[in-house]
């Protein structure tokens, strides 16, 4: 009896003692990770200028100078973003989600779908099983649409690219667009009753409603379930974020002023419909384009046709789309890029407008 | 005789989980059936759209993360 109450103590003591010390490391870390970002434009002075010597004002300057600001940078801000998105996710399950979103009306449920599609877990592997949990019981397509728009479309890997190259107003018209197109292709989708275009079978099941225990997951687990989401997409995005920033580098060092106005300007009324058009079957991932992108717009290209662009590559992607072959008919999924597709023109012309 | 089922298509966790289970089986002397489930249709019957689920003894466990050891240790030999 008193072994046993020995050892329960000698647990407890345990569990507070790694406690404290994973608190210890996390604040330690936070402390490094404020001290490097605030610095970082001193310590890149210091090592282009004073270690490797190089020429001030030079193409080559330019371009290693941007490199090595902005690698380091945007690696800071994708670790800490995808930390604590990590950690929000936890609190949210596509079980959950759909839940909510059972019997939701149209409008509603729209609205509902795409804002729960940024916070849900979700990675185009799961597209299928997510797209029939959704329907077989009884979310209503269009709802599904919204969600499996806004899911890709405004994920933490983009924002991350978006606040820490362009800034956080571009990161917040972008998000805030991208949720406006989700709701509205969903609900325009919904309108046009598809339901015959998704193939038979899947209506023929009826998915059974099982009650989830819903555990308590404690705190210091949802830690560790943001550190695992950190160490998972760091490891996947890294090299991407690498070499689109090189090349953005190389474009912002060697490409001359007002090249891009030409062809991705806003006075070519064309640009907006090709940038969507190329962006389609263009498969990269968020990290790689954006700093493509970012270094185009600063030669000349408009804010209207760069977001219609990426907007164009990361939320349609043909891969994507062709896996959802399996429960769709040829037809609803030309309907649904179209329909997503005619959003993202919009968008690109209205900013163009606007910032004109 | 319990019976395991890890449900997942081809991404790295459901296979990590498969792995992981047949193993802890194998170490802690357990009696046993390990299945791997590919079928979507089936995944959605048992109301998971995130994988890498565990089913024991037809009890959905966990999904979407790989459990750590001593917890599924625990459902295993709670049965």
């Amino acid at each position: 009896m008193d072994s046993g109450k020995y050892q329960l103590n000698n647990l407890l003591f345990d569990l507070e003692y790694k406690m404290k010390n994973k608190i210890i490391i996390l604040s330690s870390f936070l402390l490094f990770w404020i001290l490097i970002y605030l610095n970082l434009n001193a310590l890149t002075d210091f090592l282009v200028y004073s270690i490797i010597g190089l020429e001030k004002d030079t193409h080559l300057t330019n371009a290693i100078w941007f490199f090595i600001y902005e690698v380091p940078k945007v690696l800071l801000l994708l670790v800490l973003v995808v930390f604590a998105v990590g950690i929000i996710r936890s609190y949210f399950s596509p079980e959950r989600t759909r839940k909510i979103l059972g019997g939701k009306s149209l409008f509603t449920g729209n609205v509902l779908a795409s804002s729960l599609g940024v916070v849900t877990p979700f990675c185009s592997c799961s597209a299928i099983p997510l797209f029939l949990g959704f329907v077989q019981s009884g979310v209503p397509l269009g709802v599904t649409f919204s969600f499996l728009i806004a899911a890709p479309m405004i994920n933490e890997v983009a924002l991350v690219m978006l606040f820490g190259l362009f800034g956080w107003q571009t990161a917040l018209l972008y998000a805030a667009t991208g949720l406006l197109i989700a709701i509205i292709a969903g609900y325009v989708i919904g309108r046009l009753n598809l339901e015959r275009f998704v193939e038979g079978w899947v209506y023929e099941t009826k998915a059974k409603q099982v009650e989830f225990i819903e555990e308590k997951i404690p705190f210091e687990e949802r830690i560790e379930l943001g550190i695992t989401a950190v160490k998972e997409i760091v490891a996947k995005v890294w090299i991407y974020i690498v070499i689109g920033i090189a090349v953005g580098a190389g474009i912002h060092g060697y490409v001359p002023e007002n090249f891009m106005a030409s062809l991705m300007g806003k006075s070519a009324w064309w640009s907006v419909p090709l940038s969507v058009l190329i962006g389609i079957p263009m498969y990269s991932n968020a990290a790689g384009i954006i700093p493509i992108v970012q270094a185009l717009l600063e030669k000349g290209a408009s804010l209207g046709t760069v977001l219609a662009f990426m907007m164009s590559v990361i939320g349609l992607s043909l891969p994507e789309t062709i896996i959802l072959k399996k429960v769709l008919k040829i037809q609803l999924i030309g309907i649904f890029i179209g329909v997503v597709g005619v959003g993202i023109i919009i968008v690109g012309y209205l900013f163009n407008f606007i910032f004109a | 005789m319990v019976s395991v089922k890890v449900l997942g298509t081809g991404c790295k966790k459901c296979q990590n989980l498969e792995n992981k289970v047949r193993e802890l089986v194998a170490s802690n002397n357990i009696n046993a059936t390990v299945e791997k489930v590919t079928d979507i249709q089936e995944m959605i019957n048992y109301g998971i759209m995130m994988t890498p689920g565990l089913i024991i003894n037809e009890k959905v466990k966990s999904f979407g993360i790989i459990p750590k050891d001593d917890q599924i240790i625990n459902w295993l030999k709670e049965n």
